[in-house]
């Protein structure tokens, strides 16, 4: 009993095969999660940059969306919570050649750790953050979270959330971030062209991705995910070079989505490298 | 496609043509691939797979064109498409 007749002889290839460790696959999130969607996304401009693979790192924190640095079959840091920022600051300190992509939720990044997030973005560094946004602490059980919008359900408030949302690409633009973009999920085709944009250029690159929460977001605000989906279809307004003061996360007046910043501003790297690089006692 | 009018390169174009490609194993059945094909050429099978979903099947294999929507949409790496040969898809 020990032959399957049903198994096939070769399991067919995904054209993203050899990016992601595929003993680990089916991944652990659920049905109608968009996380899957932004880490295809970010593996395929990982792909189109051409970029060899040994010059990428990817770190995250925790959270549902933290998962991704242990799906990838790059050099990857799975850190504590809220400090991926940090850990990628020190990596790309330490070995200037990489290119370091944050791949983390918006608990991780804007709650825990928001301080470390605008103080990278005000020292420029070089990194890509991409920060998924389901607008909840999906992974505790769907608590109210620094980006949970005005009125909406969570397990916290269960009559509608008292407060209002943080405005991530204002935040990021704020705190001195050199290119700031947000997309829904279902933009797939320009949230891929944005993170290699960011990959490719310098500067601390920060990118929203909003993405459905069906078991723990949107069962509360009954919403199916495709309906979250078509949220995204009809309620978006893709508006590229648009003040990101505009960009607050309201569904009734319309989400203004696009590429909001792309800005040249000196890195950290660079002026360490001016000040400090070669040491004064070598 | 319906067009108000007739490009003049109508005829010049050349569509690609694909086949779908779907890994069952992998498939949670979101759903996402058969809402956004552009063809609707997908729908749910009727079988299970091995965690118990209803993964997607083809409906109308001749008419993919190849568009890699289903492919970037999914969030399990379980469908593809690749391109089918330019000749023989002309007919």
């Amino acid at each position: 009993m020990t032959s399957n007749p049903k198994k096939l002889a070769k399991q067919p290839e995904h054209p993203l095969d050899d990016l992601i460790r595929t003993e680990r696959i089916p991944h652990i999130w659920c049905p109608g999660c968009g996380i899957g969607t932004v880490f295809s996304s970010c593996l395929s401009a990982i792909k189109a940059t051409e970029i060899p693979y040994n010059k990428f790192t990817m770190v995250s924190g925790i959270g549902c969306s933290a998962r991704g640095a242990g799906y990838i079959k790059l050099d990857s840091f799975h850190t504590t919570h809220g400090r991926a920022i940090p850990f990628a600051s020190g990596i790309k300190m330490a070995n200037p050649e990489l290119k370091v992509i944050v791949f983390s939720g918006d608990g991780d990044l804007f709650a825990i750790g928001g301080n470390h997030f605008i103080h990278a973005a005000r020292r420029n560094m070089d990194l890509t953050v991409i920060c998924v946004n389901n607008l909840t602490y999906g992974m505790t059980g769907g608590q109210c979270a620094a980006t949970t919008p005005n009125k909406a359900k969570s397990t916290t408030t269960p009559l509608g959330n008292p407060d209002a949302p943080f405005n991530l690409p204002l935040l990021a633009y704020a705190a001195g971030a050199s290119y700031v973009a947000r997309w829904t999920i279902l933009q797939t085709r320009d949230l891929t062209t944005a993170i290699n944009e960011a990959i490719v250029r310098k500067g601390f690159s920060f990118i929203e991705v909003l993405s459905p929460c069906p078991i723990n977001y949107g069962r509360r605000n009954k919403e199916k995910p495709l309906d979250t989906l078509k949220l995204y279809q009809d309620r978006t307004i893709i508006k590229n070079g648009a003040n990101p003061a505009l960009a607050d996360i309201d569904f009734d007046k319309g989400v203004v989505i696009g590429k909001f910043i792309d800005i040249d501003r000196s890195t950290c790297d660079d002026r360490y490298a001016e000040l400090h690089r070669p040491c004064s006692d070598d | 496609m319906a067009f108000w009018r007739t490009p003049l390169d109508a005829q010049e174009i050349q569509v690609t043509r694909g086949t779908v490609c779907i890994i069952d194993d992998r498939c949670k059945g979101c759903g996402y691939c058969i809402a956004f094909c552009p063809k609707d050429i997908l729908q749910f099978s009727d079988k299970f797979n091995r965690k118990g979903y209803h993964p997607p099947t083809v409906t109308k294999p001749g008419e993919c064109v190849n568009c890699h929507y289903c492919e970037i949409i999914c969030p399990e790496f379980a469908i593809y498409s690749v391109e089918t040969d330019s000749a023989a898809a002309s007919k």
